[in-house]
């Protein structure tokens, strides 16, 4: 009897979708995921101008953002600092002894990307998974229904103040990696090559342009964290084991992002210059 | 009444909880966060001695360690493919400015082949598995503890270190290292068709300034020492919060976070102690 049912079912199941279907499915579902993070990007915005303001959510917020991170950030960035004017030294050393433009090729390259970038990437790690967390046990317990039902879109209420606190924090963040990074690099400097730190900071070839692009990756990213990481909390299913999902999530597509739109715009500002 | 005996025990209601006074709170704060880390390297250091001790006659788990290995490297290699291919095309971009000022395109190959090779490579694909394959790791663990799975697996008298931990632990170890040699190619192949396109480097010219003699299997195998340190830090910080996950849903979620943040601190951490430990 029960093997009959079973074989029924069997029976009854569609075949198992192929290579071309599973491409399509997979595509689709791509398609879908962007067209949600649109949405609530357009709805962050949207709120912004238009939001109800939770007095205090946003001081709330950046100081779990800026302030926690703060121990974190230094100590990554501080490493990174050191490690890349290690390696380009020894590099240096095997083709021409010459010193004196390291900290100035140094400094251009963590103002115009290392220092927005790798930043970020920690960030995105300490910053993206907080909110996807923080978020999804808010969906998997029920409580963004509950703020619906007392007409508080979940948006306005968690997402907005999460993204002006990181568009600032952000900002914030990693002017101070790359003050500590430069420091970290001309210790560095003097202990390994006997680099002047005179010599090392020298800014002669960091032009207002590259100033320019290391903020607009800034603003890129602090935009970008949340609203991932947000869309990924906010699509959360299935009890504890989603929660985790969420994270693992939120840290892979901001992370995701961050290199796609490093790629963009320095690209961008390579095609401006020349 | 009541006022009566407000009255008569202010002094030990005051003594019995003493407001802390700001130069308390502050060390206060720095001496719990020191106790934490302590916590949690010693959590770390303990796990790590339990996997070594059930390594000497092998006790893993091969066909739980063959389904997490295909996990873990099969499913994360679409995001690998994404963020090598990206990578090597920024180190182009970044080293543009610099090549064309000095006018050395045949150095293109050479520079950033030495920065992927070495730093760039392994960092962010370090980075890219511990948010994917670590923190999936941290909330499979995670879910079975608070779900009582691992206390279901003791009362059957399977070990868990040995038929849960162990194949993640050696599993993320082979897959960053395994991932690593494949981004390092496909990151030098990016990099190699975007100095084409914005050097007019032609990609020939870009794989001879690789094998020209300026950077050899050292460079490689730098950042292969590299992968493997990564790998073991972040297969005991998943498998450690993983493990000590307590408090439902949101208490994976803070598991979850709590790894990746470990993870990159010990990633960042390490990365330095080794470029000077093997120059």
């Amino acid at each position: 009897m029960s093997e009959s049912t079973t074989q029924e079912k069997a029976a009854a199941r569609p075949p198992e979708p192929g290579p071309v279907a599973e491409l399509g499915s997979a595509f689709m579902e791509l398609l879908a995921g962007a067209r949600d993070l649109y949405s609530v990007f357009v709805r962050v915005l949207y709120y912004l101008v238009r939001g109800k303001r939770d007095k205090g959510a946003i001081a709330k917020q950046m100081f779990e953002m800026g302030n926690k991170s703060l121990f974190f950030i230094t100590i990554t960035i501080g490493c990174i600092g050191m490690i890349m004017v290690y390696q380009a030294g020894m590099q240096i050393k095997r083709v021409v002894p010459d010193f004196t433009l390291l900290g100035a090729t140094f400094l251009q390259l963590f103002v115009r990307d290392f220092a927005a970038t790798l930043g970020a990437m920690m960030l995105a790690t300490r910053i993206g998974a907080g909110i996807a967390a923080e978020i999804g046990s808010m969906v998997v317990t029920e409580q963004t229904d509950a703020l619906r039902m007392c007409a508080a879109d979940p948006i306005d209420f968690l997402v907005v103040p999460r993204f002006v606190a990181s568009f600032v924090m952000t900002t914030v963040l990693v002017v101070w990696a790359a003050l500590v990074a430069s420091l970290a690099g001309a210790a560095t400097a003097y202990v390994a090559f006997d680099v002047l730190p005179v010599t090392f900071f020298n800014i002669g070839m960091v032009k207002w342009g590259h100033l320019a692009e290391g903020l607009a990756k800034c603003f890129a990213y602090g935009s970008a964290i949340p609203i991932v990481s947000s869309y990924c909390g906010l699509s959360t299913f299935g009890g504890s084991e989603g929660v985790g999902w969420a994270t693992t999530r939120a840290v892979v597509n901001s992370s995701l992002a961050i290199i796609v739109l490093d790629f963009f715009i320095s690209g961008t500002a390579l095609m401006m210059v020349h | 009444m009541f006022a009566a005996v407000v009255i008569a025990f202010p002094p030990v209601m005051a003594s019995s909880s003493p407001q802390p006074g700001a130069f308390e709170k502050v060390f206060g704060q720095i001496g719990g966060s020191f106790l934490g880390i302590a916590e949690t390297v010693g959590g770390m250091a303990v796990l790590f001695g339990q996997i070594m001790k059930r390594c000497v006659p092998p006790q893993i788990d091969v066909p739980e360690f063959k389904r997490n290995l295909y996990k873990m490297t099969v499913k994360s290699l679409p995001i690998v493919i994404v963020t090598a291919l990206f990578t090597g095309a920024i180190m182009v971009i970044q080293a543009t400015p610099i090549v064309k000022q000095y006018g050395a395109e045949g150095l293109l190959g050479w520079g950033a082949g030495f920065g992927t090779l070495r730093e760039i490579a392994p960092l962010l694909t370090a980075l890219m598995i511990s948010g994917r394959v670590g923190a999936n790791n941290t909330a499979e663990l995670g879910t079975m503890v608070v779900t009582e799975q691992i206390d279901a697996l003791r009362a059957l008298s399977i070990d868990p270190i040995g038929f849960l931990i162990l194949p993640r632990f050696f599993g993320i170890i082979i897959t960053l290292f395994v991932m690593t040699l494949y981004a390092d190619g496909l990151a030098l192949f990016g990099a190699a068709y975007t100095g084409l396109g914005l050097l007019q480097v032609e990609p020939h010219g870009f794989y001879n300034g690789l094998t020209s003699g300026l950077l050899t299997f050292g460079d490689v195998g730098h950042g292969l020492i590299k992968s493997v340190v990564f790998g073991f830090v972040i297969a005991l910080a998943s498998c450690h919060f993983g493990m000590a996950t307590k408090g439902g849903a949101p208490g994976v979620g803070r598991a979850v976070t709590a790894t990746v943040v470990a993870s990159a601190a010990g990633i960042f951490v390490l990365d330095y102690i080794v470029s000077f430990v093997i120059g």
